[in-house]
C-alpha cells in the first residue's frame, strides 16, 4: 500500500477513535433509557432506531425525535449526544485539514505526483540538476529543440520558476537533493527513454556523486557535469563522465580568446550560436596593457588565460587577501575613477569588468569609458534578469558565464563533433581563423548558421552505407550538391572528418569517404536538411552520383519512357 | 511498561473475549444471545481496527487484515439481525439466529489471529 494513505490514516488515528467512542455511547444511552411509544406504555429503543437517530443528529440535528416522541430522559441524553457529536465531528474534520496542510505532506503529494508524471514519460528527456541560470538555460534551449526535461533542484523558488516559465513543452520539477540516488531515481535516472544526465549544481560534491551514480547504472547513458575544481574534474573523468565543464576556466578561455583571437573567437562564436554577431564586429586587436577588476576564482582563471608576452595584466580587488604578492595591483572595485587612475586606465588598451555584481560592472566600464573613450571593454553579466540594461550598454563585449557554459552543453548533445572542432580551433593560429571566416561568409552571408554532424553507418546514413559496401565510392562532393540539381552546390561545407580516430579538419571536397566516418557540416538550415537526402535515400544518391534519375516508381517510370 | 502498548492490547484482547461472550450459547436460541454484547464486539473491534492504522510493517498489515475481516463479519452478523427483526415481518427466528451466531465465530477467529498475533509480536521483542 502507498505512504500517503498509511500516514493519512496514522495522523488520523485520534479523531477516528474519539468519532467511534462518541457515537458507540450516544447509540448505548439511547438503548438503555427507557422511554414511552404513543400510549404511555414503556418502550425501549433497539439498537437500529437508535444508531439511526444517532446518525443524523450527529451530521445534521433534523428529522425530530423517531419513532414516538422523546421523554424528558431521552431529551437530556440527546442534548449530551448533540454537543459530544458536533465536538467529535469538528475535531475530525479540522485534523484532516491540518493534515492536508501540512508542508512534509504536499512535499509528500508532490513527489507521489512528479514520480507518477516522470514514470509517464513517453518522450525522450534530460534529467538536469541545478535549475541556476546555467541550467535554466539549458532547459530553454532544450525545448526549443522539442526535447523535454525534468529538473531537480534544492530550492523551491527555482522549482516555481520552472513552472512559471511557460515552457511548450513543460518541465518536471522536484525540489530535493540530487545528491541523493533517491530522488534521481524519482526523477528518471533508470528511466529507458533518458537521454541524459546533466549535473549542473553549484556544488562540486554533490555533482560528482550525481555522475557517479549515473555512470554506474547506465555505463553507456551521456553525463554532462559542472566541476569547479581540478581534483573533482580529474575524478569525474576517471569514470568517463562524457563533458565535464569548469565554468571559471570555460568562461576565461571564452574571453581570452575574444581578447587575444578575435577571428577565432568569431568562428567560435559563430559555430555555437545560431544567430550569430555580424563580421563589423570584429575589432582590432591591440596589443598593450589590460585592466581586470575582480580577483577571484574567475579573475584567476582568465588571468592565466590573457597574460603572455604581448599582454600585460593590472588587477583591481577590494579584497586585500586577493593581491598579496601581486605586483601590478591596485586595491578598490573599480567603480570610482580614482582606483581606475591609479591603475592607469588612460594608457590602458582594454578593461574587464568581471566582479560578481552586475551593478558595479556597469559602473566600471562606464567610468572606465569616460576616462578613456578608446577603451575595448569587456563586461561581465551574471544575472539573465539584467538583460535589458546590458544590451545598453555599450560594451564590446557582454559575456553572461552561465549561458555560455549551457551554448557548449547544447552544442554537445546537438553536435558532439563540432566540440572537438572548437577544441582543434585553438590550436590553429589566427590567419586560418580568419580564412575560415572569411569562407563562412561566403556560404551564409548574414544568415544564421548552422551545424550538423553525421556517421556513416546503417542507421544514420543507409544510402550510402549501401554504396560504399556495393565496393563504389563517394566524394564529399556529392553531400554538397543540391538534390534537386546536381550542378548546383548547396552553401554548406565540411568543417571536420574524423576517421578511425583520426581528425581531417577542412577535408577537401574530393576526399572519399569510408564506413564508420564522422562528418561535421555547416552551412545554412536549410542545406543541411537536405543533405538527408542523400544520406538515406538510395536513388537521390544514385542521381548525384552518376546524374541518372532512376525512379523505382513503375509508372512513373512509365511515364517517363513514353514522354521523357 | 508501555501505556500504548497496555490500550492497544486491552482493546485486542477485549474484542476477542466480547466476541466469545457473546457467540457461547446454543446457537439457535435468541435468548442466550444478547444484542447489546454484539454491539460492544462491533465498537470495539473498529476501535481495534483504527488503533492498527499506521503500521507498516509486515505483521502490523496482517494484524490490520484480521481486524477488517472481523469488522466485516459483526457488521454481516448485525444486518442480518436487523433485517430480520425490522425489514421481514417474520421477526427473529432459530433459523436468523443461527446465521447471526455464525457471522460472529467468523469473527471470534478472526480476533483469535489477532491475538495470536500479538503474542507472536510480544514474544519476537522480549527475545
Amino acid at each position: 500500500m502507498n505512504t500517503l494513505l498509511y500516514i493519512l490514516l496514522r495522523r488520523l488515528r485520534m479523531p477516528l477513535l474519539v468519532l467511534i467512542g462518541v457515537y458507540a455511547v450516544s447509540t448505548l444511552g439511547l438503548v438503555l433509557i427507557p422511554g414511552q411509544d404513543s400510549e404511555g406504555n414503556l418502550w425501549r429503543m433497539d439498537f437500529f432506531h437508535a444508531f439511526y437517530f444517532v446518525s443524523f443528529m450527529g451530521s445534521t440535528i433534523g428529522f425530530g425525535e423517531v419513532p414516538y416522541e422523546f421523554t424528558d430522559a431521552q431529551r437530556m441524553w440527546t442534548l449530551f449526544c448533540i454537543y459530544s457529536t458536533v465536538l467529535a465531528w469538528l475535531y475530525g474534520i479540522g485534523a484532516t485539514l491540518a493534515i492536508v496542510q501540512d508542508p512534509s505532506f504536499i512535499r509528500l503529494l508532490r513527489t507521489r505526483r512528479f514520480s507518477s508524471q516522470v514514470r509517464g514519460m513517453k518522450d525522450p528527456f534530460y534529467l538536469i540538476c541545478g535549475y541556476g541560470t546555467t541550467g535554466r538555460e539549458v532547459v530553454h534551449g532544450l525545448e526549443h529543440r522539442g526535447i523535454r526535461s525534468v529538473v531537480i533542484d534544492r530550492e523551491q523558488s527555482r522549482i516555481d520558476l520552472l513552472e512559471t516559465d511557460e515552457l511548450v513543452l513543460p518541465g518536471l520539477g522536484l525540489c530535493g537533493d540530487a545528491s541523493v540516488p533517491e530522488i534521481l531515481d524519482l526523477a528518471g535516472l533508470q528511466h529507458k527513454e533518458c537521454l541524459g544526465v546533466l549535473a549542473l549544481t553549484n556544488d562540486d560534491s554533490a555533482n560528482l556523486s550525481i555522475a557517479i551514480a549515473s555512470k554506474l547504472l547506465f555505463p553507456r547513458r551521456l553525463v554532462i557535469s559542472r566541476s569547479e575544481n581540478d581534483i573533482t574534474t580529474a575524478n569525474m573523468a576517471s569514470f568517463g563522465t562524457d563533458l565535464i565543464i569548469n565554468p571559471f576556466r570555460q568562461f576565461a578561455d571564452y574571453l581570452g580568446l575574444a581578447v587575444s583571437s578575435p577571428h577565432r573567437h568569431l568562428v567560435y562564436d559563430w559555430l555555437m550560436h545560431p544567430h550569430h554577431r555580424p563580421l563589423s564586429s570584429v575589432y582590432k586587436h591591440a596589443t598593450g596593457r589590460w585592466i581586470l577588476c575582480g580577483y577571484g576564482r574567475f579573475g584567476r582563471a582568465l588571468s592565466e588565460v590573457l597574460s603572455d608576452d604581448e599582454t600585460h595584466l593590472t588587477l583591481i580587488d577590494i579584497n586585500p587577501d586577493n593581491l598579496t604578492g601581486i605586483e601590478d595591483a591596485v586595491l578598490g572595485v573599480g567603480t570610482e575613477s580614482v582606483t581606475l587612475q591609479e591603475a592607469r586606465v588612460e594608457e590602458a588598451v582594454g578593461i574587464v569588468a568581471g566582479t560578481a555584481n552586475d551593478a558595479d560592472n556597469l559602473s566600471i566600464i562606464m567610468t572606465a569609458r569616460e576616462l578613456n573613450p578608446k577603451l575595448t571593454t569587456v563586461v561581465r553579466q551574471n544575472q539573465s534578469a539584467n538583460d535589458l540594461i546590458f544590451s545598453h550598454s555599450k560594451a564590446d563585449f557582454v559575456m553572461q558565464p552561465g549561458q555560455i557554459i549551457a551554448t557548449r552543453i547544447l552544442a554537445h548533445i546537438r553536435t558532439p563533433l563540432l566540440r572537438e572542432f572548437l577544441d582543434l580551433l585553438y590550436s590553429r593560429d589566427e590567419v586560418w581563423a580568419h580564412t575560415l571566416m572569411n569562407r563562412l561568409v561566403q556560404v551564409v552571408g548574414d544568415d544564421p548558421l548552422d551545424s550538423r554532424n553525421y556517421t556513416l553507418d546503417p542507421q544514420s546514413a543507409p544510402a550510402i552505407v549501401r554504396v560504399l559496401e556495393a565496393g563504389n565510392t563517394v566524394s564529399l562532393r556529392t553531400l554538397m550538391k543540391s538534390p534537386h540539381d546536381r550542378t548546383q552546390v548547396m552553401s554548406c561545407f565540411p568543417l571536420l572528418l574524423k576517421r578511425e580516430g583520426r581528425h581531417i579538419v577542412m577535408p577537401g571536397e574530393l576526399e572519399q569517404l569510408a564506413l564508420g566516418d564522422k562528418i561535421l557540416f555547416c552551412g545554412r538550415a536549410g542545406a543541411l536538411s537536405e543533405q538527408s537526402w542523400a544520406l538515406e535515400n538510395e536513388s537521390t544518391l544514385n542521381y548525384l552520383l552518376t546524374g541518372e534519375d532512376s525512379n523505382p516508381n513503375p509508372i512513373l517510370r512509365l511515364i517517363r519512357k513514353r514522354y521523357g | 511498561m508501555n501505556r500504548e502498548k497496555v490500550i492497544f492490547a486491552f482493546f485486542i484482547v477485549l474484542a476477542l473475549t466480547l466476541n466469545v461472550g457473546f457467540v457461547v450459547g446454543n446457537v439457535d436460541d435468541p435468548a442466550h444471545h444478547d444484542v447489546i454484547e454484539l454491539f460492544l464486539a462491533i465498537v470495539v473491534s473498529l476501535i481495534c481496527t483504527v488503533l492498527k492504522f499506521g503500521d507498516r510493517s509486515h505483521l502490523g498489515a496482517l494484524m490490520l487484515a484480521t481486524s477488517l475481516v472481523a469488522d466485516l463479519q459483526l457488521f454481516a452478523g448485525a444486518f442480518v439481525w436487523g433485517y430480520v427483526q425490522y425489514i421481514s415481518e417474520v421477526g427473529m427466528t432459530s433459523g436468523a439466529m443461527v446465521s447471526v451466531v455464525s457471522f460472529s465465530v467468523g469473527a471470534v477467529a478472526a480476533n483469535l489471529i489477532s491475538v495470536v498475533l500479538l503474542v507472536v509480536e510480544t514474544v519476537m521483542i522480549r527475545r
